[in-house]
C-alpha cells in the first residue's frame, strides 16, 4: 500500500517547525503590536524631557515660594508667608496693577494696529512682498537691542523725539519720557506695541488670506460698505485666529521682563515694575529667592484663567 | 426689471485684453446666456455689469441709468456665485436676510421676503442651519434665495451649476428656468456648457477670446451659425467639418474633398458660386447624416468605413472614415453595423453649412 502523499503534509510540518531565533522575533513582534506598550515606549522620551525641563523647574519654583530660601541659605518651609508678605507690599501692589495696565493697553494697541496693518497688506500693491517682509523687522531684532535704541530715543538729555517735537513746535517743555512713572509706563507700552505688532499683523494676515474674496464681493453686492463688510464678514471669520494671537500676546506681555529691564529697570522709584521685573529684583538682585518666587507665582492664576477661557471658546467654536 | 445695455465694452488687465468691443442689448425680462470656452471673457463681462470689475472702456446701462461709476450695491442687481459664496458663520436665514438688513428693511418685511423665497425654493426647513450643514444642491438654493429676496432689477449668475453633479445640474436647470418664468426678472447667465446655454437662454451670446461671435435664439445658433466656431461649439456631438474644393459649372457645383464628393444643393449654389475653384470648409451635423436608402439622391451620398460604434440606447453614434476625414453620424438605434463595415451615408441637402477658409465666416 502506498503511503498517503506526504509531500504536502511534510511541507506543512516543516513550515510549522520552529526556526531557531523565530521565538524571540515573535516576542518582539507581539510586543510591538501591543498598542499600549508601544505607545508608552514612544512617549517615554517626551515624558522624560517634559519632566526634566518643565515639571522640575516648576515644582522647584513652587517649593521655593513656600520656603524662606535666600542666596546662601537653604530654606525651610514657611507656608504662604511669602505670598502674604508680597500682598501687603506696596511696590508689589504697584507692580501688580502695572502688569494689568501694561498688558491691557499693549494688547489693545497691538490688536488694533496689527489688524489695520494686516488689512492694508492684504490688498495687492506694488512691492507687497518687500513690505510684508520688512514688517517683521521689529520682531526679529533682539528685544534688548531694539529696546536700547528706544531708550536712547527717550533719553532725558539726548532724546531725538523731544528734539523733533520741540523743533516742530509741538511742545515747549521737554517731555520727561522715562523720568516720570506715568510717562515711563506709556513708553514701555509704546515699545511693546512696536515690537509685538508684526506678530499680530502677520498672523492676522494669514487669517485674512483664508477668507474667500467672493464673500466680500457678495457682501458688497448685498449693500455692505467697507466697515460693514469688516464687521459682518471679516471679523467673525477672523475671530478664532484673533483669539489665539491675543491669548499668546497676553501671556507674553503679562510675563514681560526684558523690555522693562532694559528700558526703565522698573524705575523711576519702582513705578514701572512688572511682576516679572519685581520678582527678579527681589529674588535675584536682592537674593530673597523664596519671596521672588512667590511674586512671580502670582502670574500663574491669571494666565491660567486666560488659557482656560481660550480653550473653552475654541471648543465651543468647534462644537458649533 | 430692466433692460441692460453694453456699449463698446472693453476690459484690459495688464497683459490680457479680456473683453473686446462687446455690444449687447439685453431686453427687459430676458434670460440671456453668455457661453464660450473657459477664458473667453464671460465672467469678466458679468463682473463688469455687477461692478466688481472696473470698466476699461465703454458703457454699461441698467434701466435708464449709466452705471459705470456706481458701486455694486447701488446697481440694484443680485449675483449668484459659482462657489455660492455663502457667509459660513451665518445661518441660512441670516444669509438670505443680510442684503435686506444692510438696506435697512423693516424686520417684518425681511421675514416675509425670506419666508417667501424659502418657500419658492423649498428650503423652509433649512433656515436655521449653517451653510456647511447643507448639501451642494441646498447651498445652491440658498445662494439663489439670497439673490431673489432682494427683488433686484437684474440677476447675474456665474456658472452657478458647475459645482453640482450631473443629475442635480439638470434638475436645478429646470428649476432656474421655472423661477425665471415666475419672477420675470432680467437675468444674465454665464456658463461654458452649451447644453445649459441652449436650454436656459431666451437668447444666447457665444463668446471667444473676448469677442462676441454671435447673438441669437438657441435654434438660430444651431441652424444658422454665423461662423465655424459657433457651428462647432453649439450642438453635441459637434458638427463635422470637411475640407473641400468647389468645382463644376454654375448650374451643377460639387464639393470635392478627399474620399468624399457631394453635390451642392441649389439653396447654397448662389452664395458658393464665387468660390468656384477655391477651398471651403463643409459642415455637416451628425444628425444630418443617415444611412443611405433608395430615396436619397445620388449626389448626396458617399461611402465610408465604420471606425467606432457608440450605442447610446436612443440612438447610435457612428464614427466613420471617409478617406482621411473622420465624421460622426447619428443613426437609428436599430442599425446593425460593426467596426470596419462599409457604409453608405447620405446627407440632408437642406442642412449643409459652408465656411470661408480664411475668415471662417458662414457662406
Ligand atoms: N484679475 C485678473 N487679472 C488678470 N487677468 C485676468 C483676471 N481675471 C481674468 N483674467 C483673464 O481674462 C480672461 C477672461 O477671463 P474670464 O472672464 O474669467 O473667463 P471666463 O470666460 O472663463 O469666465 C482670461 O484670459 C483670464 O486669464
Ligand atoms: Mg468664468
Amino acid at each position: 500500500m502506498k503511503k498517503p502523499i506526504a509531500g504536502g503534509t511534510n511541507g506543512a510540518v516543516v513550515v510549522a517547525l520552529p526556526h531557531p531565533g523565530t521565538r524571540r522575533a515573535r516576542g518582539l513582534t507581539r510586543f510591538l503590536e501591543s498598542e499600549r506598550l508601544l505607545a508608552s515606549l514612544l512617549l517615554a522620551p517626551t515624558v522624560v524631557l517634559l519632566g526634566t525641563f518643565i515639571a522640575y523647574p516648576f515644582v522647584s519654583g513652587v517649593w521655593l515660594s513656600l520656603s524662606d530660601t535666600s542666596v546662601g541659605n537653604v530654606g525651610h518651609f514657611v507656608g504662604l508667608k511669602n505670598f502674604a508678605k508680597a500682598w501687603d507690599d506696596s511696590i508689589f501692589q504697584q507692580a501688580f496693577r502695572n502688569t494689568f495696565f501694561y498688558t491691557f493697553w499693549a494688547t489693545i494697541f497691538k490688536l488694533a494696529l496689527g489688524m489695520w496693518l494686516a488689512l492694508l497688506l492684504n490688498r495687492s500693491f506694488r512691492g507687497k512682498r518687500l513690505v510684508r517682509a520688512s514688517m517683521l523687522l521689529p520682531f526679529i531684532i533682539p528685544t534688548v537691542l531694539s529696546t536700547f535704541a528706544w531708550r536712547w530715543m527717550f533719553d532725558p538729555t539726548f532724546s531725538v523725539l523731544n528734539w523733533l517735537l520741540f523743533r516742530t513746535g509741538f511742545i515747549v517743555n521737554k517731555i520727561p519720557f522715562l523720568s516720570d512713572g506715568v510717562y515711563g509706563m506709556w513708553c514701555a507700552i509704546v515699545v511693546n506695541t512696536w515690537r509685538g505688532m508684526p506678530f499680530f499683523a502677520i498672523t492676522l494676515l494669514a487669517g485674512l488670506q483664508t477668507i474667500n474674496p467672493d464673500l466680500h464681493e457678495a457682501a458688497s453686492l448685498d449693500g455692505a460698505n467697507g466697515w460693514q463688510r469688516f464687521w459682518h464678514v471679516t471679523w467673525p471669520l477672523l475671530k478664532p485666529v484673533t483669539l489665539v494671537v491675543v491669548v499668546f500676546s497676553i501671556i507674553q506681555t503679562f510675563s514681560d521682563f526684558q523690555l522693562i529691564y532694559v528700558l526703565t529697570g522698573g524705575g523711576p522709584a519702582n513705578a514701572t515694575h512688572l511682576l516679572a521685573t519685581y520678582a527678579y529684583q527681589v529674588g535675584v538682585a536682592t537674593g530673597l529667592l523664596g519671596e521672588g518666587a512667590a511674586i512671580s507665582l502670582f502670574m500663574l492664576p491669571v494666565l491660567f484663567v486666560v488659557v482656560w477661557v481660550q480653550l473653552r471658546y475654541l471648543r465651543r467654536l468647534e462644537g458649533a | 426689471m430692466a433692460q441692460v445695455l453694453l456699449k463698446d465694452l472693453n476690459k484690459k488687465y495688464d497683459e490680457v485684453h479680456a473683453v473686446k468691443d462687446v455690444n449687447l442689448h439685453i431686453r427687459d425680462k430676458e434670460f440671456i446666456v453668455l457661453v464660450g470656452p473657459s477664458g473667453c471673457g464671460k465672467s469678466t463681462t458679468l463682473r463688469m455689469v455687477a461692478g466688481l470689475e472696473e470698466i476699461t472702456a465703454g458703457e454699461i446701462a441698467i434701466g435708464d441709468r449709466v452705471v459705470n461709476d456706481l458701486p455694486p450695491k447701488d446697481r440694484d442687481i443680485a449675483m449668484v456665485f459659482q462657489n455660492y459664496a455663502l457667509y459660513p458663520h451665518m445661518t441660512v436665514y441670516d444669509n438670505m436676510a443680510f442684503g435686506l438688513k444692510m438696506r435697512k428693511f423693516p424686520k417684518a418685511e425681511i421675514q416675509k421676503r425670506v419666508q417667501d423665497a424659502a418657500e419658492i425654493l423649498g428650503i423652509q426647513d433649512l433656515l436655521k442651519r449653517k451653510p456647511r450643514q447643507l448639501s451642494g444642491g441646498q447651498r445652491q438654493r440658498v445662494a439663489v434665495g439670497r439673490a431673489i429676496v432682494r427683488h433686484p432689477q437684474v440677476f447675474l449668475f456665474d456658472e452657478p451649476l458647475s459645482n453640482l453633479d450631473a443629475k442635480l445640474r439638470v434638475q436645478m436647470r429646470v428649476e432656474l428656468k421655472r423661477l425665471h418664468d415666475r419672477l420675470e426678472t432680467t437675468a444674465i447667465y454665464v456658463t461654458h456648457d452649451q447644453v445649459e446655454a441652449m436650454t436656459l437662454g431666451d437668447r444666447v451670446v457665444v463668446m471667444k477670446d473676448g469677442w462676441i461671435q454671435q447673438v441669437g435664439e438657441p435654434l438660430e445658433l444651431y441652424t444658422k451659425p454665423s461662423n465655424r466656431f459657433v457651428a462647432g461649439f453649439i450642438g453635441s456631438p459637434a458638427m463635422n467639418f470637411v475640407d473641400v474644393g468647389i468645382q463644376g459649372s454654375d448650374s451643377s457645383l460639387t464639393a470635392q474633398g478627399t474620399g468624399i464628393r457631394l453635390a451642392i444643393p441649389p439653396v447654397n449654389a448662389s452664395q458658393l458660386g464665387p468660390y468656384k475653384g477655391q477651398r471651403v470648409t463643409l459642415g455637416i451635423r451628425p444628425e444630418d447624416l443617415h444611412i443611405a436608402a433608395g430615396g436619397d439622391q445620388a449626389g448626396y451620398v458617399f461611402d465610408a468605413v465604420v471606425d467606432v460604434v457608440e450605442p447610446l440606447g436612443s440612438e447610435i453614434l457612428l464614427d466613420v472614415k471617409a478617406g482621411p476625414n473622420s465624421l460622426v453620424a447619428r443613426v437609428e438605434p436599430t442599425v446593425r453595423l460593426k467596426v470596419h463595415d462599409g457604409v453608405r451615408l447620405a446627407v440632408n441637402p437642406d442642412r449643409l453649412h459652408f465656411f470661408d477658409m480664411t475668415s471662417e465666416k458662414a457662406i
